[in-house]
């Protein structure tokens, strides 16, 4: 099936990065993690164009960026791959060797359900389990912080960090002041309810915390602090303040482009792109010790559909960003988009199993052992991590 | 109030209201809402089009423009509608089924059209048949525009063939998936895909007087279609029977049993409850009127505060505890903040309705912050607030704790985070 197999495709920009070593000398404690899920799956075929794949042009000529070197054209990313023009940031990261794109990646589901693959994803299962991936990550660290060792950017706790383990979370913007002491009046209140009680005293907990990270405005918002790139930047906030998280998740909405693909799509890319920008500027120095991770429940269809977008698929885009992540190069080995290549004839075929991607991660960045690994992703036994993707 | 007014109330309704008595027959209270059906609505769908067609026309900005207008108007008489109506249970099951066939201001051109797409699609048929609601629902240009299929066109359509346009299967796969059979029924990629061929050509028209749903036969993909096993004919006729198809399909029944006893029993209702719905529902053929009335008797729906309130719930149930009569603006802000923006969920399956989905720390606090918030903009006694409101479910420790209470304002808010209060 597989006829054209490429392994790192993309010649690395640069082998490491100005300081990186020293960066690391801090020690594994000092090592975050950031795992962006992008919720309606996000069109990896447009966010990492394999432009130099001969069979793109019939499947989707509507759907590519001019290319590489044309105004408005793609970043080349080594010949063969090109990044969207939307994500000039991104583009600058690559060539620092901070970006590291994972193409033709799928988790061991096939289902073409957003919910029910968007569980999977949290999960780290092909069935949905009762805890997330990144909360069985927290459980295997030590004890953290004021706020726990990981925290949920927004208003909502996704499944990816629901769990035994301890999670906070912040989100911006509120009602206003209330009565100093009320909040601890009502958990006093709430202690005998299973839900209401324990929210409140972690909400309490944190709270202390997040006020002293983001200042006093850090609550009280408007409308503009709800989006992306708000919230990755008050993640960096977290992520650096002393005796912080070291996990953070956010989701990112609105990845579904049935129709319309191309201006939707340069809008979330384009968010995406200065997002992950604040979330570098605002981690300051804890750049360097940090691996970010996107993730979205598929790809989606090879062909455009009939309404100038994409239907749910298979196989799609991961991107590790980071200081710590050894980038400048497409980790990817290409499927290729003959008919024949395709999966179901349909989707990009997966050739890269996104937990071995992740496992590469913890394995690399936080130093987890195999055993913890396995805790981390139960029943993926067979699924080795990807080695050297982040920085020794 | 008895502990069983109080649960038809608060678990089936949408919460007391402070100048109302409770009734003194709950369960016949129930039934009486099942059999009144309301006036009938105002057909508002056109001028909604109109309003989006002028808006095309003439690019006003997004706040400002006449679909924005209509947004606003019938938000805030969508809450008014909750915090007045004295029917709490029917009103409940709108919300049910609006949410059930949830369509959100996040995608499509829809602003204008939700209001109208309740009042049409989903307010007449909550104690009808579910294929009707189905049938109203896939033909309403908010559906047809929220999950593109008015712009799906059979690739072997005459209009498919000279553009070179084809499939959107957006629509064809929630259908499946969320509003009817659901994924435990196994249906298939080919199911999918054909489903979305039946569905091409259903469209609207923006151009006609009155502007509405058309059927484009130039679209429609000719040729017999299969799904689930069973096979449609070409044309709007085989559209609409393959509805009738998945809108009794016992799978369809099985996945809306599991989501009603979930709203109305427990977050994890006993099977006993689910399979109590399914047969009504098999045995009467999608009879919503009939299944509404099976869910008073179901085991576990009496059992009081298994429910978390989501935070409409909690924002409307505040405001009838509080005696308010006319929604605000400042309530659809305070919806955004709570987690729970009106008709604006960011995915097709809507909202969920267990406690784990709002159970984040920062907004339990934000509850906190809207109790205060409502207690300083709307002050009353909160001791007769919390009889009123909870009757016999106020604990002794809450009402110790609003008689402790440094402030009038401080007790009104602690009692209206308190667990009992957060719980339905």
């Amino acid at each position: 099936m597989l006829t054209r197999r490429a392994t790192l495709l993309g010649l690395g920009v640069s082998a490491a990065a100005p300081g990186s070593a020293l960066a690391l000398a801090a020690g594994g404690g000092e090592r975050r993690l950031v795992v962006v899920i992008q919720r309606g799956a996000m069109d990896g075929m447009s966010a990492v164009v394999p432009y130099g794949d001969p069979g793109l042009r019939a499947l989707r000529a509507r759907l590519i960026p001019p290319p590489p070197g044309q105004p408005e054209g793609m970043g080349d990313l080594g010949g063969f791959f090109g990044l969207h023009p939307a994500m000039p940031r991104m583009l600058a990261m690559y060539r620092a060797g901070q970006l590291l794109p994972v193409h033709a990646v799928a988790g061991p589901w096939r289902v073409r359900s957003h919910f029910e693959a968007q569980d999977d994803l949290e999960s780290g299962a092909p069935d949905r389990l009762d805890s997330g991936w990144l909360n069985r990550v927290a459980a295997e660290l030590p004890a953290g912080g004021v706020a726990g060792q990981a925290m949920a950017v927004g208003v909502d706790m996704p499944l990816l960090l629901r769990g035994p383990a301890r999670v906070g979370s912040w989100a911006p913007a509120g009602f206003g002041p209330v009565a100093p002491d009320l909040y601890a009046r009502a958990a006093g209140l709430a202690a005998g309810d299973p839900v209401i009680g324990p929210a409140l005293t972690e909400g309490l907990r944190e709270q202390g915390f997040t006020d002293g990270a983001l200042g006093a405005g850090g609550r009280r918002r408007g409308r503009a602090a709800h989006g992306f790139v708000a919230l990755a930047g008050a993640a960096g906030r977290l992520l650096a303040a002393p005796g912080g998280p070291r996990l953070a998740a956010i989701s990112v909405d609105g990845w579904d482009t049935h129709v319309g693909q191309v201006p939707r799509l340069h809008v979330m890319l384009g968010e995406l792109d200065r997002g992950l920008a604040a979330l570098r500027a605002t981690l300051g120095p804890a750049w360097r010790q940090t691996v970010v991770l996107t993730m979205t429940e598929f790809g989606r269809t090879a062909r455009e559909n009939g309404t100038g977008g994409t239907d749910h698929g298979t196989a799609g885009v991961a991107f590790l960003a980071g200081g710590a992540v050894a980038g400048g190069r497409v980790l990817a080995t290409w499927p290729g988009l003959r008919p024949g290549q395709l999966f179901q004839n349909r989707d990009l075929a997966p050739t890269q199993d996104l937990r071995a991607l992740a496992k590469g991660v913890l394995a690399g960045h936080l130093g987890l052992p195999e055993a913890a690994l396995g805790r981390v992703f139960p029943g993926s036994a067979g699924v080795k991590g990807v080695g050297g993707v982040v920085r020794a | 109030m008895d502990s069983d007014a109080a649960q038809a109330m608060i678990r089936f309704g949408l919460g007391p209201r402070a100048d109302r008595l409770a009734p003194a027959d709950p369960r016949g209270w129930l039934a009486s809402q099942l059999r009144a059906a309301g006036p009938a609505p105002t057909p508002g769908t056109a001028a909604a089009l109109e309003a989006l067609r002028a808006d095309r026309r003439d690019k006003p900005k997004p706040m400002q423009s006449r679909t924005h207008a209509l947004f606003l108007r019938d938000a805030l008489a969508h809450l008014t509608q909750g915090l007045t109506t004295e029917q709490g249970f029917r009103e409940r099951l709108v919300w049910f089924w609006a949410n059930h066939f949830s369509v959100s201001i996040r995608q499509g051109p829809v602003a204008g059209l939700i209001g109208p797409f309740i009042a049409e699609a989903i307010r007449p048929h909550v104690t009808g048949r579910f294929a009707d609601m189905l049938l109203a629902v896939m033909r309403h240009p908010a559906m047809l525009l929220y999950l593109n299929n008015a712009f799906s066109f059979g690739p072997d359509s005459p209009a498919g063939r000279r553009t070179g346009r084809g499939l959107n299967e957006n629509l064809a796969r929630e259908s499946l998936e969320l509003h009817t059979v659901g994924l435990a029924s196994g249906f298939t990629q080919a199911d999918v895909t054909s489903y979305a061929k039946i569905l091409t050509g259903w469209s609207i028209n923006l151009k006609a007087d009155p502007p509405g749903f058309m059927f484009r036969r130039f679209a429609h993909e000719p040729g017999w279609h299969s799904l689930l096993g069973h096979r449609f004919p070409p044309g709007e006729a085989g559209g609409v029977a393959a509805l009738r198809f998945l809108g009794t399909h016992p799978a369809t029944y099985r996945h809306l049993a599991t989501q009603l006893a979930a709203q109305f029993v427990a977050d994890d209702p006993p099977s006993a409850a689910v399979s109590q719905l399914f047969d009504t529902l098999h045995r009467t053929g999608g009879d919503l009127g009939a299944a509404a009335a099976a869910l008073p008797h179901l085991p576990g729906a009496w059992r009081a505060e298994t429910k978390l309130r989501t935070p409409q719930d909690l924002l409307i149930g505040a405001g009838r505890a509080l005696g308010l009569r006319q929604a605000e603006r400042p309530m659809l802000w305070a919806l955004h903040l709570l987690g729970q923006p009106l008709w604006a969920a960011p995915q097709p399956n809507g909202w969920g309705d267990k406690a784990a989905d709002w159970a984040a720390p920062e907004a339990m606090l934000r509850r906190v912050d809207f109790a205060y918030a409502m207690a300083g903009r709307f002050p009353r006694p909160a001791p007769t607030v919390g009889h009123a409101a909870l009757g016999p479910r106020l604990r002794p420790a809450t009402g110790t704790a609003l008689a402790r209470a440094g402030s009038r304002r401080d007790a009104l808010a602690l009692l209206l985070s308190s667990p009992e209060f957060q719980r339905r």
